[in-house]
């Protein structure tokens, strides 16, 4: 270790994969990965959703399963809570939706209405 | 590689001795057979400090607390939570029936009565990993000190923040280091005192499994303060795991270049190598560790000169203890300020205890200065088990006193301790309740010390074995009028002859039992007789008349045929003929049987 530089960098690295261990008030993604939503095809959304919060170096957006929530023929389901515990229900989302609501909705703060369970339920 | 899961096992002591080891081994197979060995990690940490519901695991993004896991777990752990998303709500830690666990573990009132700054990363860090301690700040503060701060400023900080050595005496570390600053030498050493053999104590085994980096950095930072290159840790070798992690630790931060030479391109070097002790009690005393680590029999020598002065190899040397440690990089990162408004007006900081005995939560805490016992006992501690009423808490160990429950509210520091008679020490705590004999605990502190008396001097070699036999004699019904007399001389001569700090502190749990409890010695010597029960030679079992029934049960079952008697009509038993055993009572279907 040649200068403090090279500490910071570790230290921001190893921070970015630990953020998960940190159990503050934050936004969460919730999928739904019961037998509906694996069938659905849930995992790779789920992966999506973990890879594109990464490679946006977004950390403080906690990604976890649940089970099922109800409505399976809309499945893969993921519900993104806000620090305030306000609830967005996506449905048959698949990994380029997961993708587009972590730009819009996770950075720009502004809700996918069409993927909405109220937009596929209308 | 980003993982969606986490999942840290303990592998405290506590926790390995119940299998996580396995239970590790287990879950990584699982993880494997259903393709999750890609998105969760298994994360290995140290102690969480709630030994008695171990073996601990918890998952993050959830934040779930397992207690008690088993190996036969791992399986439903896998298949609900992990794949399925689905909390096992059976294995959680407190509220079983918890709606939102993403807090759970804050929320146990056993971890959210805590203040951890020594703790700060055990159970949170992998402590085989260098790169999750420094994610925690780890090493910035050695940074900082290296580039921006004097070794004097190091010392003043430390100085200014109030922080008294962790290992018992309590001694300001400040003013130590600077002692050894002081000195002009061209070689000077940093010791750190991890030979932890208290009974029943594991506050520093806890920290080197569960953060070995920080006591590598702190022990850094104080070479810089008093110029010094190199270092030592003295460990006991019965603390394998801790040994184990250490030396992790100290090849992982060498090959970093965070010890060796010219750390962060700056002048200075330092390095630092593990000395094993053989598990000497005597060998946690300053000299007599300082002697072991140069090789010769660990027995103490008199001081003046103090380690600061002439120390290892007769050069200047500082030696504090692992959780002194543990707090000095926080210090250094965070300011004297932020950490000497934590405590009381003369301790500041915090103290880790390990707290046993009859006790709810065993396991370890670290507490503000100043928290009261009753805190410790009942918010934290969870209570005593089975509704029995508490009696004393006895601290520092073989060295130390009892407080009574009539000063149970008394604020826990330094100098609070030191006036009830008893000692913080390294912070050892047990809890006793109204079934615990005082005179046999001060009987059991005295006999270690006899053990552990290195031989050098006679006041400590003679005097405590002398002690231990008039406390065998009065356990075993044999005390004498003048007996408690003797006792009190002979502990206040010792106090004031023996060459070290063993000899010198040995007899104050038999001043401090004498001085809460004297009515129970007066019970023995006296009236041959142990209130508490506990004394066998003292006791006897009688038959209440008035409750048996004469079913002659009990003296079917008697091993000895003391017991005799006409059915129907109450039963006695032969004094002379019983061996205490207490079949009788346990067979008595009508509780008639008492023992006093």
């Amino acid at each position: 270790m040649k200068s403090i530089e090279e500490l910071k960098a570790i230290r921001d690295k190893t921070l970015k994969e630990m953020s998960i261990r940190d159990n503050e008030d934050k936004m969460r993604i919730v999928v739904g990965m019961a037998t509906c939503g694996i069938a659905a095809g849930a995992k790779p959304v789920m992966s999506a959703f973990i890879d594109e919060l990464n490679k946006r170096n977004i950390t403080n957006v906690n990604v976890s399963m649940t089970g099922c929530i109800g409505i399976c023929r809309l499945e893969p389901v993921a519900e993104v809570i806000d620090a305030n515990g306000e609830k967005t229900t996506y449905v048959k989302l698949n990994p380029e939706k997961a993708r587009r609501i972590v730009a819009e909705h996770i950075v720009n703060q502004r809700v996918v209405t069409e993927y909405t369970v109220g937009a596929a339920e209308k | 590689m980003v993982y969606r899961s986490h999942v840290l096992v303990c592998n405290g002591t506590g926790c390995t001795a119940s299998k996580s080891p396995e239970i590790m081994a287990k879950l990584e197979q699982a993880l494997v057979e259903k393709g999750l060995d890609k998105e969760v990690k298994i994360v290995k940490t140290g102690c969480f400090g709630l030994c008695q519901k171990g073996p601990i695991m918890v998952i993050y993004p959830e934040g779930a607390t397992y207690c008690h896991v088993s190996v036969d777990d791992v399986e439903e752990i896998v298949n609900e939570h992990l794949v399925k998303g689905r909390i096992v709500k059976r294995l959680l830690l407190g509220d079983k029936e918890a709606e939102d666990v993403a807090k759970s573990l804050e929320n146990v009132p056993f971890f959210s009565r805590q203040f951890r700054v020594a703790l700060r990363n055990c159970g949170v860090i992998n402590p085989e990993a260098i790169d999750e301690y420094i994610a925690r700040d780890g090493y910035a503060a050695l940074a900082k000190v290296l580039t921006e701060m004097t070794p004097q400023q190091v010392i003043d900080e430390i100085k200014k923040s109030g922080l008294r050595g962790r290992g018992g005496a309590g001694f300001p570390t400040g003013m130590k280091w600077q002692f050894a600053a002081n000195q002009v030498n061209d070689q000077k050493y940093v010791c750190c005192n991890a030979d932890e053999g208290d009974p029943g104590a594991f506050m520093d085994r806890s920290v080197l499994e569960g953060d070995p980096h920080t006591v590598l950095e702190a022990m850094a930072i104080a070479g810089y303060a008093i110029g010094a290159n190199q270092g030592y840790i003295y460990v006991r070798a019965e603390y394998p795991i801790a040994v184990q992690r250490l030396k992790i630790a100290i090849q992982q931060a060498r090959e970093y270049g965070l010890l060796g030479k010219n750390i962060f391109g700056t002048d200075f070097s330092f390095d630092i190598d593990i000395r094993l002790g053989a598990g000497a009690f005597v060998c946690g005393e300053e000299t007599a560790l300082m002697t072991s680590i140069e090789g010769k029999r660990g027995e103490p020598r008199t001081r003046p000169p103090f380690p600061a002065v002439k120390g290892l190899w007769e050069k200047p040397t500082i030696l504090n203890n692992v959780e002194t440690y543990a707090n000095i990089p926080v210090i250094i990162l965070k300011g004297a300020d932020w950490f000497n408004k934590i405590g009381t007006e003369k301790s500041k900081g915090t103290k880790v205890f390990a707290v046993g005995g009859k006790i709810n939560n065993t396991g370890l805490v670290e507490i503000p200065m100043g928290t009261t016992l009753r805190e410790v006992i009942y918010d934290i501690g969870g209570g005593i088990p089975n509704g029995k009423k508490f009696k004393a808490a006895q601290t520092g160990g073989p060295s130390g006193g009892c407080i009574p429950a009539s000063h149970i509210d008394v604020p826990i520091d330094y100098d609070n301790l030191i006036e009830l008679g008893s000692m913080m020490g390294s912070g050892g705590m047990i809890i006793m309740d109204e079934d615990n004999c005082m005179v046999d605990i001060a009987k059991f502190f005295l006999e270690f010390t006899v053990d552990e008396s290195c031989g050098k001097c006679p006041p400590c070699r003679i005097g405590t074995k002398r002690m231990y036999e008039i406390l065998d004699r009065i356990t075993s019904g044999k005390g004498e009028e003048g007996d408690i007399e003797k006792l009190e001389t002979l502990a206040n001569n010792i106090k004031q002859s023996a060459l070290c700090g063993l000899g010198q502190t040995a007899p104050n749990p038999v001043l401090s039992t004498l001085r809460y409890f004297r009515d129970e010695y007066e019970a023995h010597v006296k009236e041959h007789r142990c209130p508490a029960g506990v004394c066998k030679a003292l006791l006897r079992y009688m038959i209440m008349p008035d409750k048996c029934k004469g079913c002659s049960l009990c003296s079917k079952k008697c091993p000895v045929g003391a017991i005799s008697g006409e059915i129907k009509k109450p039963f006695v038993i032969d004094q002379n003929k019983c061996i205490k055993c207490g079949v009788c009572m346990d067979t008595c279907k009508f509780a008639a049987i008492e023992k006093k």
